[in-house]
């Protein structure tokens, strides 16, 4: 990215230097610094904090990431691209992570809206936005959290049709679904686009995750033939424990930032089971 | 008399409820295959989506010889 010198001699001369909890030094800039610069060149917040992080200058929003990602690791993320499909209980916490964390670019699918059900475990649900857009809340809640990011909203349900058009481009998506059939349709368009899939699903205190890339059999491994799948799984007798879905989201996002990285191991052609019932968690082969 | 072998059972999510007082060392005759284990405990065919046999996926055709840890899923779509 090339932004004028006068943009990064802002950065540099409104920079601190400072120094992280372990007493090792850095220089850090203010989130107000960073908005304030964007409002005075007319660049996004998002492209300031790339060219700070270029000049190895923390935001300081940033600074706890930093003992785990170098700045060229933050700048990375803010250069990248996640769709997340489904916005009630794992898409919500899924949203807030990588929101906190600085993925740049969110695309947000779901054509729900809110109701009171969703309000065990739905982040993104409040007893004020019952009967609200789930995308609107979704929109709303990032913005609060880090105005760098750049929101892509779709108010719609993801089908054969508009799949394709909507992850096209992404680095990674990630299936936030409630039913089979629409994690199989998500399957089929992320591997036509190219994306890599972070899949999850809950019920109960029990859930389970894994990570497909376009050219690994992917879900089939777990539900069987999708021309043989119920919509619906063991959800519909246990339900889902705002716990357990808000602990299998973290993992999603995990799998997204170690994607995005390239650094650590991924559940390609396995899965991780979670049963908080007896503590269990075990990774099991699928091939 | 046939050789008698124990294999340890866990049964996930919904599928729970058919869980043997004797998972931990559950009794199989040796060559049973997962098909006959999950009929002998009852659970629907189709509910025994994920079986796994010491942590690989397997199928309802694989054979039991004694000693495996096994863990059936039943399909989980919640999110």
């Amino acid at each position: 990215m090339k932004l004028n010198d006068g943009i990064k001699d802002r950065i540099r001369a409104l920079s601190n230097r400072k120094e992280f909890p372990d007493k090792t030094p850095y220089t850090g800039i203010s989130v107000n610094d960073i908005i304030n610069i964007s409002g005075n060149f007319g660049i996004s917040c998002r492209e300031i904090e790339i060219a700070s992080l270029e000049e190895e200058i923390i935001p300081e929003r940033y600074v706890r990431n930093m003992k785990s990602f170098s700045a060229t690791d933050q700048a990375t993320l803010l250069k990248s691209r996640i769709t997340i499909v489904g916005l009630g209980g794992l898409g919500g916490v899924v949203t807030e992570i990588l929101a906190r964390i600085g993925i740049g670019t969110l695309t947000l699918v779901d054509g729900d809206i809110f109701e009171e059900s969703n309000l065990n475990r739905q982040y993104l649900c409040r007893e004020n936005f019952i009967s609200m857009p789930k995308a609107d809340a979704a929109e709303k809640r990032i913005k609060e959290i880090n105005s760098s990011v750049t929101v892509r909203k779709h108010s719609e349900y993801l089908n054969e049709e508009n799949a394709e058009g909507i992850i096209g481009g992404s680095d990674t998506v990630i299936d936030c679904l409630d039913s089979l059939t629409g994690r199989f349709v998500l399957e089929r368009a992320s591997k036509k686009a190219g994306c890599r899939l972070v899949s999850a699903a809950v019920a109960g205190n029990y859930g389970h995750i894994t990570t497909i890339f376009p050219e690994d059999p992917g879900l089939k491994l777990i539900y069987g033939d999708p021309e043989n799948t119920q919509d619906k799984g063991a959800e519909t007798s246990l339900g889902a424990l705002s716990h357990c879905v808000s602990l299998v989201a973290s993992l999603e996002t995990s799998e997204a930032i170690k994607i995005i990285l390239g650094k650590g191991s991924l559940l390609r052609n396995k899965l991780l089971v979670v049963d908080l019932e007896s503590n269990a968690f075990e990774t099991i082969q699928l091939l | 008399m046939k050789k008698q072998a124990y294999i340890t059972l866990k049964l996930f999510a919904s599928l729970g409820k058919f869980t043997p007082d004797s998972a931990d060392n559950y009794p199989v005759e040796p060559g049973t295959s997962v098909r006959d284990l999950i009929a002998g405990l009852k659970i629907p065919e189709e509910k025994a989506k994920l079986i796994f046999i010491d942590g690989v996926k397997g199928e309802l055709d694989s054979t039991l010889n004694g000693g495996e840890r096994i863990g059936i899923f039943p399909p989980v779509g919640g999110g």
